[in-house]
């Protein structure tokens, strides 16, 4: 898979190919090939082409009208301060739940028969319904009975409004943010941390690196490259496409402190029907995500391997 | 210590969410750290939820269109996973590529012109609006093409000459060989398409259509649940359950699948 995309052909055009094989696999591709084209390569280009007119729902026809909504993007309030939480989110978010899904994975590694459960609960909230679990931390989070503030209380500090008061807000979404996202980055270290070969670690130890800090840097460390760029690039995917949380307990709100890309998106998209400006952020939003894509599909094989 | 710490935060929302559903609303305001359960209230939760609000029919939507998604995703995947690995055709590398590219392009960025294209069909609120756009998965393409390159070929060229169709030997021999990655890709692709916000609420604004996930969100919103968590909480509970009781059965499927990942 490292090799370029056109290598396996080489491979099986050295044997011999019966005649109907060849036109077999085309038969067999056309329904995949008929459909990543009808839904998505050419929706996708029909938004890029949209990005460049003056398109309306119903309108019948439009007009060319050049990077117009990329400027009216630019310079509208609502999407620069969508973009500025976003980035603030993915900024808080990645880093936090990177470094401590690492933490975690190094501790729960270092655990022997409590492996398999802490695995099992940290892995809880990637399978959960993010909708309803936002739910749950609303009434957590609830600003007179909720627990996280009648412990507040007890502590003797002031209760919070943690989800409408506008400076706090954002980073109550953040802190949810983080504890979906943990329990995968921990999974995932966890995978990559088992498959360094044991003789590492052994040869590790006769140069005197027996364990803790030194052993992490010499052998875990370096071997975990490949994974680490991998989490790295899908949590930043992930956090940059942040939706439920926003749409379900916020609606970007209070004031906007709380809106994000994929909300803004959304809303100016199927509530407000400016495609103009929906389809230039749907191109903004693809080219970040495509940008950290490439990063992550040429990691892909790597880390497949370590999994 | 830290550990146990994590994994209670962790475990936090879960707990509160069963508890709050099996608690009246009025233990809420007890100021103890979680409300005393009682029979009742629970029972009273939970009728509200599978009636008032008709959870049962999102949770059956939810597992039709989840099931018919997979069931399509396979259909299509599996062939062209098998043509890419083992069947050279011309335009091959050139439909590599294609998957590789569809790769990158998150599902909301062709949202506008699927959506303008299924109003027009009049199928906005329809099953067909909420299966069609994700039955290709480019993810899956990709998955079974590095499972089925490895299958040996003298195996296939034995099958063809017991006298096997291609599409046979993706069904009867490929897929079964590949049962790891199908499992795995199987319990991305429900978990996705179960949890999903984004696609059924731009398609979906009639209550009867409704995933679990907007019906909870509609049911959150439309001010029903402000005086009543705890049906909310059950609601919750209830969406919540299916997946992680699953979880536990293949943890060990869950977790490859992840691993090798999908978004």
């Amino acid at each position: 898979m490292s090799a370029p995309p056109d290598a396996p052909t080489v491979l099986a055009d050295s044997r011999d190919v019966q005649p109907e094989q060849r036109s077999t696999g085309g038969v067999l591709a056309f329904p995949a090939i008929f459909l990543l084209v009808t839904l998505l390569f050419v929706p996708s280009s029909g938004v890029l082409i949209m990005s460049l007119t003056d398109y309306q729902f119903g309108m019948s026809g439009f007009a060319y009208v050049g990077l117009d909504n990329y400027r009216a993007m630019l310079s509208d309030a609502r999407f620069l301060n969508s973009l500025t939480n976003t980035l603030r989110y993915v900024g808080t978010v990645a880093p936090i739940s990177i470094l401590l899904g690492l933490g975690l994975a190094i501790l729960i590694e270092a655990q022997g028969a409590l492996r398999g459960l802490y695995r099992a609960v940290f892995f809880l909230p990637v399978t959960a319904t993010l909708v309803a679990m936002a739910t749950a931390w609303e009434v957590l989070l609830h600003p007179s009975f909720g627990l996280v503030n009648t412990a507040l209380a007890g502590l003797g500090f002031d209760k919070q409004r943690f989800l409408t008061d506008p400076d706090i807000a954002l980073w109550s979404l953040a802190a949810i943010g983080v504890w979906k996202m943990v329990g995968y980055n921990t999974l995932l270290f966890i995978a990559g941390m088992s498959q360094i070969p044991h003789d590492l670690y052994e040869a590790a130890s006769i140069d005197g690196a027996e364990r803790g800090w030194r052993r992490f840097t010499l052998v875990t460390w370096p071997l975990l490259g490949p994974v680490t760029l991998f989490v790295i690039t899908i949590t930043l995917i992930r956090a940059f496409s942040e939706f439920e949380t926003v749409a379900v307990l916020t609606n970007g709100g209070p004031n906007g402190a709380t809106d994000m890309m994929l909300y803004t998106l959304y809303e100016e998209a199927f509530r407000f029907f400016n495609i103009g400006l929906a389809a230039a952020i749907s191109v903004a939003f693809l080219g970040f995500v495509a940008a950290l894509s490439i990063l992550k599909v040429r990691l892909f094989d790597r880390t497949a391997r370590y999994v | 210590m830290i550990l146990t710490l994590a994994a209670a935060v962790t475990l936090l929302p879960f707990i509160y969410m069963i508890a709050v559903s099996l608690a009246p609303t009025g233990a809420l305001w007890s100021g103890s750290l979680l409300p005393a359960p009682s029979l009742d209230a629970a029972r009273a939760n939970y009728a509200y939820a599978l009636t008032e609000v008709p959870l049962l029919r999102y949770m059956a939507n939810g597992a039709f269109v989840c099931a018919m998604i997979l069931v399509l995703q396979v259909l299509v995947a599996a062939p062209a996973g098998y043509a890419l690995a083992k069947l050279p055709f011309r335009g091959r590398g050139l439909l590599f590529g294609a998957v590789i590219l569809a790769l990158m392009i998150p599902i909301q960025v062709p949202a506008i012109p699927l959506y303008v294209a299924l109003a027009y069909a009049g199928l906005l609120n329809t099953y067909t609006a909420l299966i069609l756009p994700v039955i290709i998965s480019a993810f899956a393409i990709f998955l079974f093409r590095q499972f089925f390159t490895s299958y040996p070929d003298e195996v296939l060229d034995a099958a063809r000459l017991d006298g096997f169709s291609e599409l046979a030997i993706v069904w009867r021999l490929m897929l079964p060989a590949a049962w790891p990655a199908v499992a795995a890709f199987a319990t991305i692709s429900v978990i996705a398409h179960w949890n999903d916000l984004y696609w059924p609420l731009v398609v979906i604004t009639d209550t009867d259509m409704m995933t679990p996930p907007l019906g909870l969100a509609a049911f959150r919103s439309n001010g029903e649940s402000t005086g009543n968590p705890g049906a909310l909480m059950a609601g919750g509970v209830m969406v919540t359950a299916p997946l992680v009781i699953a979880f536990v059965f293949f943890q060990r499927h869950l977790i490859r699948g992840l691993g090798i990942g999908a978004s």
